[in-house]
């Protein structure tokens, strides 16, 4: 079965002359060139592009698919991305004639079935967040925090209230700090109790009237729900700041509890983690915020709006931040998630919770007795271990379990994050594994942690490749073929 | 649906966690956030009632299947070959994630490289990286790259002719921070040398144009590159990756920052996404782009392999002080526009520019037949406005889509001025026979 097609580059299957593309004869009265365009505009020599055959080309990329783990082959508890199924109706149903043909400036009345399906999406997103407005315009989670964030500052510009801080705690994802930084905002982080939850001491002593936003995401990186999350966002009230909640973890909760209904004033939802779109090798995946009825002013534009009969893109805002992204949305990412809420409907996204978090602490239960897991017995829908007594131990470090986890099938979970636990190792199962998967998964990790430290060093073993010289890669960059 | 434990399960489950039940679990959670009710939200429907929904909703749009469409602004019809479909409906491809573990990611890195590759080779710059979101937002983010590198906060030069959207886009990326956005205006279709130069300051960071730009008129790109090198200022350009198959690459005109709306390469309109960011630079630039990089380099037994690189720029190792928030970027569109532009080569892809470019000759050829006027006197690729003089263009557009035709963009939104007028795109795919349809609804 052994197959190295894959170690090809497509550039090294050229052959002057080949082509994969048949287009037709011009069928209007052609036009020398220079007539049309000036010669200094026209390029000099062709493409340097590969020259390949259709059929090279299918077994290239087909070769090269299979030199991927995925959540179609493999268990892939990749802490904090979310990596459930992603059902074969949404696919089919989002490439349906009359939705992934449509353009963008067409006419209104040519799109009525289209605003609909929008327009019960930010419905339906108000409803699970408790926070009626939305925009479903960002084109990411972290594309969706920086909109949230120029919002807000929109927000105190229009009640001339200048105010530069927003407060994250130290556990926070990267892009939170870094979307703060690109709206215009300096950042302060708020430290965690040893318990992993916010100090309270810590925010009371950095709360005052510069601060804007504090971003939360609860449950938090650790997997903790912050049950004092009334107090908190009660205290950033009282001094007129705004509550931003990363939706990130929006899987543990949605259908048991609200944002809105616990302070909120604006959250972002990933639809390719809650809402079963797929993640793409990294993208598209799509950033739309709810945010608090007062706020919807600044809301980037257009909106779904219902006029008459029909539906319609409000393009009449005139205290809106303006655009983040061009034309509608990463629309095709929507209409899947609009597929996965209809097919779920109310008892279902609650059951995803349940099992989500169900799964969760399943493994968390047999992860325990292998692996020190510094924040307690329970969980929501994913927990951090630490591999930090095992390295003490034998040398063998959290990297290394990932990679050896590697060579008997299962994806990594996420490492060294969050930044608070020693040799992390983020591990989130999502509700669509089985008692079996996780089960064997737990005998897997067993066994690992039972292997001489040089085996999981030189992990993984029975991969392609095994342990690339990341140093080398980032002092010398080749970026490209080198021909 | 989806969930895999049954009613056994859960049990054996909640024993070995020692809850008593599924609520239990939820125990974290004060009584006071949790909700008491279900959410209200339509009930779940099953796969044949979802799939009779979806057909009805579908069959209240009209798509580019359906109708002929002569729309553009950043979004075309352009051909889809079926192998771009059926590599990207692979699904080790599209239910993988971020390649950060590279052993287990060695398809879609090497997919990755091979799209870096193929956009350099596209532009004439040196690197690329692996996608940004959109056009739009690529060209924001190449503006912020470009403010970073010069250390010049003053001025951000925009030519009106740059696609409204992707100027407005900026004015929100850029409303916070203490820069100040200059557009000059295009009365002419395209941006003056003079005017160019009269914008600029020794406080610019960059110049922003598009070529062919948003009325499809292409730049005289050398003269404007000279200007804005002439004060320091960096080179942005935002490029039709199609139009690279007649045009000179923007690397040959002293191009900066290379940015472009990748939709053409592959994609389906999807009423304007996911789309694909394409981002590409000079060298010297690299360590200030955003966005993933996929690096070549060797693993412990010497094989050749691919890995994310340079991850020091990026947000979850620098946090507040990355060159950019982003996180994802657009894997599944990249592997599309990798698949398109191998498919397409040098002569595919000359192939469907000579034909854009022939067919939109010819449209404004028999439009000006019909009394349209063009609105500009400038060479142009695919797409072009006509004036419709004393003409209701609202009611032409409407009995347009009633005939099956989608007549062209109207531009009076964005540009008052042109409130009499349209963009009209003609692709590869529209025929003679549709194009003398679209002169007959305005004889």
């Amino acid at each position: 079965m052994r197959n190295d097609l894959c170690c090809n580059l497509l550039f090294d299957l050229s052959r002057p002359g080949l082509t994969g593309a048949q287009l037709p004869e011009c069928d209007v009265p052609p036009q020398p060139l220079n007539a049309l365009l000036p010669a200094a505009a026209l390029a000099a020599a062709p493409l340097p592009l590969p020259e390949v055959a259709e059929p090279d080309l299918v077994r290239h990329f087909v070769n090269l698919s299979t030199q991927n783990m995925s959540v179609d082959t493999h268990f892939y508890p990749l802490g904090s991305c979310t990596m459930k199924y992603n059902p074969k109706r949404n696919e089919r149903l989002a490439g349906l004639p009359g939705i992934i043909d449509l353009h963008p400036y067409q006419p209104e009345s040519s799109l009525q079935g289209m605003l609909a399906l929008l327009h019960a999406s930010q419905e339906m997103l108000g409803e699970i967040a408790g926070l009626p407005a939305v925009s479903l315009q960002p084109a990411a989670g972290a594309h969706g925090e920086m909109t949230a964030l120029l919002v807000a500052a929109a927000y105190f510009r229009d009640r001339q209230d200048r105010r530069s801080v927003v407060l994250i705690p130290d556990g926070a994802h990267g892009t939170n700090p870094a979307s703060a930084a690109m709206a215009g905002f300096r950042t302060e982080p708020v430290r965690s109790t040893p318990e992993g939850l916010i100090d309270l001491d810590d925010l009371a002593a950095k709360l005052n009237t510069q601060v804007a936003v504090m971003m939360i995401t609860n449950p938090n990186t650790l997997g903790i729900f912050e049950q004092r999350i009334r107090k908190i966002t009660e205290m950033l009230h009282s001094v007129g700041a705004l509550v931003y909640l990363d939706g990130a973890n929006m899987n543990a909760i949605v259908g048991v509890a609200r944002p809105g209904d616990f302070g909120a004033d604006m959250m972002h939802f990933n639809p390719h983690k809650t809402f079963s779109g797929p993640h793409g090798g990294g993208g598209p995946g799509a950033g739309p915020i709810a945010v608090r009825s007062d706020l919807a002013p600044f809301l980037p534009t257009p909106l779904v709006v219902r006029r008459g009969e029909g539906f319609a893109l409000d393009y009449d805002r005139p205290k809106s931040i303006g655009r983040v992204r061009s034309f509608f949305g990463n629309t095709g990412v929507l209409v899947r998630m609009y597929c996965y809420l209809r097919t779920l409907g109310p008892q279902g996204l609650r059951r995803v919770a349940e099992n989500a978090v169900l799964n969760a602490n399943y493994l968390l239960a047999r992860v325990k007795s292998l692996l020190n897991v510094p924040h307690g017995d329970r969980c929501m829908h994913e927990f951090v271990a630490s591999a930090a007594r095992l390295k003490a131990e034998t040398g063998a470090s959290a990297m290394d379990v990932a990679k050896r986890l590697l060579d008997y099938g299962y994806h990594a979970p996420t490492v060294y994050f969050p930044l608070t636990v020693k040799e992390a190792l983020m591990i989130e199962p999502t509700e669509s594994e089985s008692k079996t998967t996780l089960d064997a998964f737990a005998e897997t990790l067993a066994q690992i942690l039972q292997e001489p430290a040089e085996t999981l060093h030189d992990a993984p073993h029975n991969t392609r490749v095994s342990r690339p010289d990341e140093v080398r890669a980032a002092r010398e960059p080749i970026l490209k073929w080198q021909g | 649906m989806y969930i895999l434990n049954t009613a056994d399960d859960q049990q054996a489950m909640l024993q070995a966690i020692g809850a008593a039940s599924l609520e239990s679990l939820f125990k974290m959670l004060p009584a006071e956030v949790r909700l008491q009710q279900d959410l209200n939200l339509p009930p779940a429907l099953g796969e044949l009632e979802l799939t009779a929904h979806m057909a009805q909703l579908a069959a209240a749009n009209r798509g580019a299947g359906e109708m002929v469409s002569f729309l553009g602004g950043g979004s075309y019809d352009h051909f889809v070959p079926a192998l771009v479909d059926f590599v990207a409906s692979r699904s080790e491809f599209y239910t993988a994630y971020t390649p950060y573990q590279a052993e287990a990611s060695q398809g879609s890195l090497q997919a990755f490289f091979e799209y870096q590759t193929l956009i350099t080779q596209l532009t004439g710059m040196d690197v690329s990286n692996a996608s940004l979101y959109d056009g739009g937002s690529a060209a924001a983010e190449a503006v912020l790259m470009a403010i970073g590198a010069t250390r010049r906060s003053g001025r951000v030069v925009v030519a009106a002719s740059v696609h409204p959207e992707y100027r407005q886009i900026l004015g929100t990326y850029l409303a916070n921070l203490d820069v100040e956005l200059h557009t000059v205006g295009t009365p002419q279709g395209t941006l003056a040398v003079a005017d160019l130069a009269a914008a600029l300051t020794p406080q610019t960071a960059c110049v922003l144009v598009q070529h062919p730009n948003f009325f499809g008129c292409l730049e005289d790109m050398q003269a404007l590159s000279d200007a804005a090198h002439k004060v320091g200022a960096l080179l942005i350009v935002a490029v039709d990756p199609i139009s690279l198959g007649v045009l000179k690459r923007p690397g040959e005109y002293g191009a900066d920052i290379v940015v472009a709306e990748g939709q053409s390469l592959g994609t389906p309109l999807s009423f304007g996404g996911p789309f694909l960011g394409i981002m590409a630079c000079r060298e010297q630039f690299l360590r200030r782009m955003p966005g993933r990089l996929i690096g070549q380099t060797v693993d412990r037994r010497g094989r050749c392999c691919f890995v994310l690189t340079l991850q020091t720029r990026e947000q979850h190792i620098r946090r507040e002080k990355a060159t950019s928030n982003i996180c994802t970027n657009q894997g599944l569109l990249a592997l599309r526009a990798t698949v398109y532009l191998s498919a397409m080569g040098p002569q595919g892809l000359r192939q469907v520019a000579e034909l854009c470019l022939q067919k939109s000759h010819y449209a404004l050829g028999v439009l000006q037949a019909t009394g349209l006027k063009p609105a500009f006197d400038r060479p142009m690729f695919k797409e072009f406005v006509v004036r419709a003089p004393g003409r209701d263009v609202q009611a032409l557009i409407e009995s347009g889509t009633a005939q099956g035709l989608f007549a062209g963009i109207p531009l009076g939104r964005w540009y008052p001025e042109l409130s009499d007028a349209l963009l009209v795109a003609v692709t590869e795919q529209r025929t003679k026979a549709q194009i003398d349809r679209l002169a007959q609804l305005w004889k």
